[in-house]
């Protein structure tokens, strides 16, 4: 491969290397270098990125493509289209497929079908306990030598404290990071929304903050005690925000996550029933939001991810309280995150490009998400203003669950490169 | 007789959503189905040749006989499809069924079910007026507005009136849909209860939140009694029936607390013994069966008011 790319004229923000200035950006072989010389700018392809930011290609941390098991929802070859119409060049997939990833050959397949079929960087993570029954720790150590990035049981939360202990302890000496979907079920029994005023004027079963609350206290204190990292997955609840800005002041290792649409949306949104807004954790109240958004704003939470959760129309089209919780959100992510914090004037554009890239890539640990040289040329540019109306029957996601369709959002993704090569134009995947 | 009146909706969904106009609207035509049923001119033309269809998902007595019966008085022809009896048991979803009643020509839809929002759902998947008769905790409509129609009956009017709704609040539909109707008639509301059946977040839609029976009594014009629904609660939400029957129940002597002349009220079924004691159900200051008679004229005045609108035709009354 000889491939050189000269990216010129764009705003180049890189917040993981401080920068943000007018300049020209340049790859060869799939490799960001700094410079090129006079035989390699002849041999360039040359892209005009005037009035475009360029930025490194978004990551996500958090997204479920349901494969294996699931795939008319979403499979490896669509979540990645998808994740490559959002910017996205880097995502991580979590391990409730079916079966799940409890075990290195599930791990190994996933690693097969995304080495043939995926246009973007995904890696998988392994489950914390076996079939995430929260009772036995999962072969941490197999799954780690399979490739996976982290442990976790999203979708469901270890709800013995013991059995979280260890699992931290173990996955620790590996070097794994952990990442917990804070939920007490006790608490969240049938429940399909946020317990409050909505919840009561809608007569549907409440699902109380405290849920959420209390195992993120309860980690918080494991995360002391063991010395582990832990990361708090979709936080949704101010008093959660607070949690972990305490703890982050006495030094303890945790962070968190804000999704998009818990940083838009509230639980007001549910007023006609539509399941498209049904997700877990459930849209909380306009003080939440408020928190979460400050959170991120001063660093208490360290990044955003989608949770992109694809359901079919049909599994959707139902009564509220059997329809599944969930929502698609790679291809609007960017430009939701922007409207929610860069145009309301909350945060600077490289901010908000931070939290949708090095950082989350930093709690994976994961080489991605800057711009340095010596990096793969993982791109994405964007023009920050323009307007585009949402229409989930254009995505690329097999799926539709997507609350922002019929809004117009401002932030559009103008291509996507992955290790040079340019998988999405604006319009079309065109790797 | 032609009157102009308030009405324009397909579907009656919930209270919630209607004008007081709207509300006194049924009420209306209500009191003109109540006067001529008295007159011995029970059956009214007005649904003649229709079909109406009872989609009763979850158990119910009172609630889908009025139906059956408000739907025969308009002259209607009734289906009941309970849901033991229905496809959904073989798996098919509630818009297959309900799509298939419209195409089998089907007028109108009265749909009882136990998730909250499932009649909101079938209201937008069918082009024929739905009313609900009861989803999950969310609304009962025609419950409340036979409570209220029964309770003009007895005071004229409810401006001012100070009325105290008892017992399993978070679960109830009837109290959730009575909450809005008293108000917007210009009552009082008080809600009474354990915390955990009656939480104060209630206070944002504008009640009085009361863990005191005696406090919830006292000057109240009427009680409201709701059953106590073991099948909705979790086991965690009182300790036991005899423990709430002791704190809440209402008994003679409690009852001495309400107001000269006040009344009593339940939607039924009434668990004796338990909310309320059987002497107290069946004594005057009880209006029990006065609410089941007006739950007829009431429905025939929903059903007729609604299908008047769907189909563009002028509101007759008797």
């Amino acid at each position: 491969m000889n491939e050189i790319l000269w990216i010129t004229g764009g705003r180049i923000i890189d917040p993981a290397n401080k920068r943000d200035e007018t300049g020209d950006l340049y790859s060869v072989d799939g490799v960001l270098v700094e410079q090129l010389d006079d035989t390699q700018k002849k041999a360039a392809t040359k892209i005009d990125a005037n009035g475009l930011v360029v930025a490194p290609g978004l990551v996500d941390i958090h997204v479920h493509f349901r494969d294996p098991g699931q795939t008319h929802k979403e499979d490896i070859a669509s979540g990645s289209r998808s994740a490559a119409a959002g910017g996205f060049t880097t995502v991580v997939c979590m391990p409730n497929t079916s079966p799940v990833c409890d075990n290195a050959g599930t791990i190994q397949r996933i690693m097969d079908k995304v080495a043939r079929e995926s246009i973007i960087n995904i890696y998988p993570t392994g489950c914390l306990t076996i079939g995430m029954d929260g009772e036995q720790l999962a072969p941490t150590g197999q799954l780690k030598k399979a490739g996976v990035v982290a442990v976790t049981d999203d979708g469901k939360c270890v709800q013995s404290n013991e059995i979280m202990r260890r699992a931290v302890e173990y996955a620790k000496m590996l070097d794994l990071p952990i990442m917990d979907h804070c939920q007490d079920a006790s608490l969240t029994q049938g429940a399909v929304m946020n317990e409050g005023e909505w919840s009561l004027r809608l007569g549907l079963r409440g699902w109380p903050k405290a849920a959420e609350d209390i195992i993120v206290a309860r980690n918080v204190i494991l995360a002391e005690l063991t010395g582990a990292h832990i990361h708090m997955q979709h936080v949704s609840s101010a008093n959660s925000v607070d949690i972990l800005r305490r703890a982050i002041a006495r030094g303890i290792s945790v962070s968190g996550e804000a999704s998009p649409h818990h940083i838009e949306f509230t639980d007001a949104d549910l007023k006609d029933y539509n399941t498209v807004y049904k997700m877990n954790p459930p849209l909380r109240t306009d003080a939440d939001k408020e928190a979460l958004i400050e959170g991120l704003c001063d660093g208490t939470l360290a990044c955003i991810a989608t949770d992109h959760a694809p359901h079919s129309p049909d599994e959707k089209d139902r009564e509220f309280d059997t329809a599944p919780f969930g929502i698609i959100g790679l291809e609007n992510s960017l430009a939701s995150s922007l409207g929610t914090l860069y145009h309301s004037g909350r945060l600077s554009l490289s901010e908000v490009i931070a939290l949708m890239t090095h950082k989350g890539a930093e709690l994976c640990k994961l080489d991605a998400g800057t711009l340095s040289a010596g990096a793969d040329a993982d791109i994405c540019l964007f023009d920050p203003d323009e307007e585009w109306t949402v229409d989930p029957k254009q995505f690329f996601s097999k799926s539709r669950n997507c609350p922002w369709e019929g809004q117009t959002l401002k932030g559009k993704v103008k291509s996507t490169f992955v290790a040079g090569t340019q998988v999405y134009d604006g319009t079309s995947i065109s790797a | 007789m032609s009157q102009s009146l308030a009405w324009n909706r397909k579907d009656l969904i919930d209270v919630e959503h209607l004008s007081r106009d709207e509300i006194e609207t049924i009420f209306t035509a209500a009191t003109a189905f109540k006067r001529a049923m008295e007159a011995d001119d029970k059956k009214q033309p007005y649904l003649e040749g229709r079909t109406v269809v009872n989609l009763f998902l979850e158990p119910s007595t009172r609630t889908r006989l009025a139906f059956e019966v408000a739907a025969s008085r308009l002259s209607a022809d009734t289906i009941t499809v309970t849901g033991g009896a229905s496809s959904l048991t073989k798996g098919e979803t509630l818009r297959d069924t309900a799509r298939n009643m419209e195409a089998l020509k089907a007028d109108m839809i009265i749909m009882r079910h136990s998730a909250s929002g499932a009649p909101n759902y079938l209201s937008k998947v069918v082009d024929i007026p739905v009313i609900n008769g009861g989803d999950g905790s969310h609304a009962h409509p025609t419950q409340a507005l036979l409570d209220s129609f029964t309770l003009l009956e007895k005071f004229g009017s409810l401006e001012g009136k100070r009325i105290t709704i008892l017992g399993d609040i978070l679960f109830s539909r009837v109290a959730r849909s009575n909450i809005w109707c008293l108000q917007k008639l210009g009552a009082e509301v008080t809600i009474a209860g354990p915390s955990t059946l009656v939480p104060k977040e209630f206070e944002a839609l504008g009640v009085h939140v009361c863990h005191d029976l005696q406090e919830a009594l006292e000057d109240a014009d009427a009680v409201m009694l709701l059953r106590i629904q073991h099948e909705r609660q979790t086991a965690t939400h009182f300790p036991s029936i005899g423990e709430y029957t002791s704190t809440f129940g209402l008994n003679k002597q409690r009852a001495k607390w309400l107001k000269l002349g006040a009344i009593i009220m339940h939607p039924g079924p009434i668990n004796r013994g338990v909310e309320i004691d059987s002497e107290l159900a069946d004594s005057e200051q009880s209006v029990v069966l006065q609410q089941v008679t007006n739950g007829i004229v009431v429905r025939m005045a929903v059903l007729h008011l609604c299908y008047c609108a769907h189909n563009g035709k002028s509101i007759e009354l008797p």
